[in-house]
């Protein structure tokens, strides 16, 4: 069983929270992983990713081939495509829509969605939005999050203890706001 | 699964933090550094680490990268361990230190650890540190992976002892930053040494540096002969000798990822270890005449192989045939595609994708300084911004294209100098405060020195930036530091980069053009990063 997962975004949308609470939930489950990062002058504002690599085997590249990720989860919707020569064929994009314009001649955001659409197997929802509803409009990433989850070959308690874990030192209340936007993520993707 | 070993728990480490840890255990007394990615998470991991601050480990950014060296080197002349990382044009800065510890010869396990970035995520070149371990006659050390990373540095420190040079662990970005479970060894407290008893080993005058000399080039048998013996670096062996594969450090995965199910079917050298194992290279070249060799960085070990006269019996592959591409990082495709796997169909994003560079952060201070910079010059089509290292190096990007070099830390006052000793004028120059300390002082003596015609404009932010916000030593303290030099202080001036301020900015920097000597701008606001973490 293998499972990689392209994470994309821009520099400051907190892309490595998503990772590491990924990483975690890999961990508990006894997994294999490799978790790879981008740092330094990416980070700022520019496009950033992180390639996750789930086995129950040793994981030997820390970057995923092109062809062969599994999802690209994005929290931005132009960076979601710009990854789609790694994606598999029938993998799945799962995409905040909200669009980040800090650059000149972004596309129409029209534009974007329909190439997102055109996928064969896509989400593209508002997290914002959605995060905003539950109380929490900085949990954009764990709205996109839970979206992911029900096609992570993870347990979803596994993924709520790692949400847990990330954001204790901050108090009982903000693990739980966090796992409650987590949990409307998961429900909407798991809307027929 | 992985296997449950409970004897010590797994951790999900970064290939720098398993080094880091590493160090910890191996009991280092200090580690020293300057920020620099990919390397920047080495000093910070130690900086977090609860061991580090019980056991009292030295644990602060130097000013740069020399300082750390040598402070590292007087570490291990008091004979205990220490650890010294930056990235790979770090070491350039801390070449001398580097290349005469060798001569010296260490006392404490010294280790020195160097992130090297092909295809430049973050830097001016992508230069391969092997090179200067192998230009010191040094061992080095480049793992393959994480839990690697963690052993090596284990060892580089026992090794360092026993040889008693200083040790070069190696990696690249692409392991650096990458997360993967590693299960560290049970730490050790390695008794302090005595201190040095020959008053001649660390006097390099002549006399000593020979005979010094001499004793490093004795360790050479023994260096290669831990190469070939010492069982990291190692032959898998196989029964298709149509090809030989060599894959050096991170090339050993990439190679792994191709054949996901079953052992590579061609004999492989893997080298984690140098000097280059000449051996086991010539055994490996002896029954296979096509080799392949995977390296990511420059095509050291297969110019190695080329040597001057080419076997005409041998085909070597690798970089400087077209193999793999001559430039930029390896990669799991460029692998695949090198021993002859169909590439995955070709997809490319819509057109609708734009590239995205990175920006300077809505609010930066350096955004107000650049604007007011560009409109003043604008009167001055002959004039120049020479400019530096560090997030202020954006405004060479749209919107501002506000400057013309950004060549090497320290360089922009000193080109600065060199271009208005050639008549260029006005000759700025733009500096963070951070390298500023680093390498900007000496530069800026040598101006004063001469009253040379130039403005120097440091953008103190508070901060090191562009690396996540380290510790900048001299913030603060600029205007006294460059007053203490010799600016005279009518001409070190302080500006607020606020767009209220524009106008009087605009006017100061005039003034400092008009000024026929040695000008100072000190422009001050925290970096909106460092302001917003509060």
């Amino acid at each position: 069983m293998t499972y990689d997962i392209l994470i994309a975004g821009v520099g400051g949308q907190g892309i490595l929270s998503i990772a590491t609470v990924l990483g975690r939930a890999v961990l508990q489950t006894g997994l294999h992983l490799k978790q790879s990062e981008v740092h330094g002058m990416a980070q700022r504002g520019g496009s950033v990713q992180s390639h996750l690599r789930v086995s129950d085997a040793p994981v030997w590249s820390d970057l995923i081939p092109r062809g062969q990720a599994d999802m690209i989860l994005s929290m931005e919707p132009m960076e979601a495509l710009r990854y789609l020569p790694w994606l598999k064929p029938e993998g799945w994009i799962i995409a905040n829509q909200t669009p980040i314009q800090n650059m000149t001649g972004y596309p129409p955001v029209a534009e974007v969605w329909d190439a997102i659409r055109r996928q064969r197997h896509h989400l593209l929802f508002d997290a914002q939005q959605l995060a905003q509803q539950n109380q929490l409009p900085r949990a954009v990433n764990m709205a996109l999050l839970g979206a992911a989850s029900p096609f992570l070959p993870l347990p979803v308690s596994a993924l709520e203890d790692a949400i847990a874990a990330q954001f204790h030192r901050k108090g009982q209340t903000t693990v739980d706001a966090n796992q409650v936007v987590f949990r409307a993520g998961r429900a909407l993707a798991q809307q027929p | 699964m992985r296997p449950n070993n409970t004897q010590s728990t797994p951790h999900l480490l970064l290939a720098n933090e398993a080094i880091a840890q590493a160090a910890l255990n191996a009991g280092i007394s200090g580690a020293y550094a300057y920020p620099g990615t990919p390397s920047t998470e080495i000093l910070e991991y130690i900086q977090r680490a609860p061991e580090a601050s019980a056991r009292k480990v030295h644990r602060e950014w130097s000013v740069n990268e020399k300082t750390a060296m040598e402070e590292a080197l007087g570490m291990s002349f008091a004979g205990r361990r220490a650890l010294v990382a930056m990235k790979h044009v770090g070491l350039n800065v801390a070449a001398d230190p580097f290349m005469n510890a060798a001569v010296t010869g260490v006392n404490g396990g010294l280790v020195v650890v160097v992130a090297d970035d092909p295809s430049m995520h973050s830097s001016q070149n992508e230069q391969d540190s092997r090179f200067y371990a192998q230009f010191a006659r040094v061992p080095l050390f480049e793992p393959s992976n994480q839990q690697e990373a963690y052993e090596l540095t284990r060892q580089a420190f026992d090794i360092s002892e026993e040889l008693r040079v200083p040790i070069v662990v190696r990696i690249t970005t692409r392991l650096a930053h990458s997360r993967a479970d590693v299960t560290p060894a049970s730490p050790c407290s390695p008794a302090p040494r005595p201190l040095p008893t020959d008053a001649r080993q660390y006097v390099l005058i002549p006399v000593n540096a020979r005979r010094n000399y001499e004793a490093l080039l004795d360790k050479q048998p023994r260096m290669q002969e831990l190469a070939e013996t010492a069982g990291h670096n190692e032959v898998l062996d196989a029964a298709d000798t149509s090809l030989g594969i060599v894959a050096c450090g991170i090339g050993m995965n990439y190679l792994r990822e191709c054949y996901p199910d079953t052992p590579c079917p061609h004999p492989v050298l893997k080298i984690v270890q140098y000097p280059a194992p000449r051996q086991l290279l010539a055994q490996l070249t002896a029954r296979c005449r096509k080799v392949l060799v995977l390296e990511d960085g420059y095509p050291f070990v297969e110019e190695l192989l080329r040597g001057v006269i080419a076997p005409a019996d041998h085909a070597i592959c690798g970089r400087l045939d077209g193999t793999l591409p001559r430039s930029g990082e390896l990669s799991p495709e460029s692998v695949s595609r090198a021993l002859g796997f169909p590439p995955a169909p070709a997809v490319e994003p819509p057109a609708c994708v734009r590239p995205r560079p990175p920006v300077l952060c809505a609010g930066c201070p350096h955004i107000d300084s650049f604007v007011f910079i560009k409109e003043v010059m604008a009167a001055h089509p002959q004039g120049r911004v020479f400019s530096d290292i560090g997030c202020y190096a954006l405004g060479a990007l749209p919107p501002f294209e506000a400057i013309c070099s950004c060549v090497d830390m320290g360089a922009s006052i000193t080109m600065a100098k060199g271009a208005a000793d050639a008549g260029l004028h006005p000759s700025l120059a733009v500096i963070g405060d951070s390298t500023f300390t680093h390498s900007g002082l000496t530069g800026l003596l040598d101006a004063i020195h001469e009253n040379a015609a130039i403005t120097v404009l440091i953008l103190d932010n508070g901060t090191t930036g562009m690396t996540g916000g380290q510790t900048s030593i001299g913030t603060g303290r600029l205007a006294e530091m460059v007053i203490g030099l010799g600016v005279a202080p009518a001409h070190v001036r302080n500006a607020i980069p606020l767009k209220k301020q524009h106008a009087e900015n605009m006017a100061m920097l005039r003034e400092e053009i008009a000024h026929p000597g040695v000008s100072v701008i000190i422009a001050r606001r925290d970096c909106i990063q460092t302001a917003r973490k509060g």
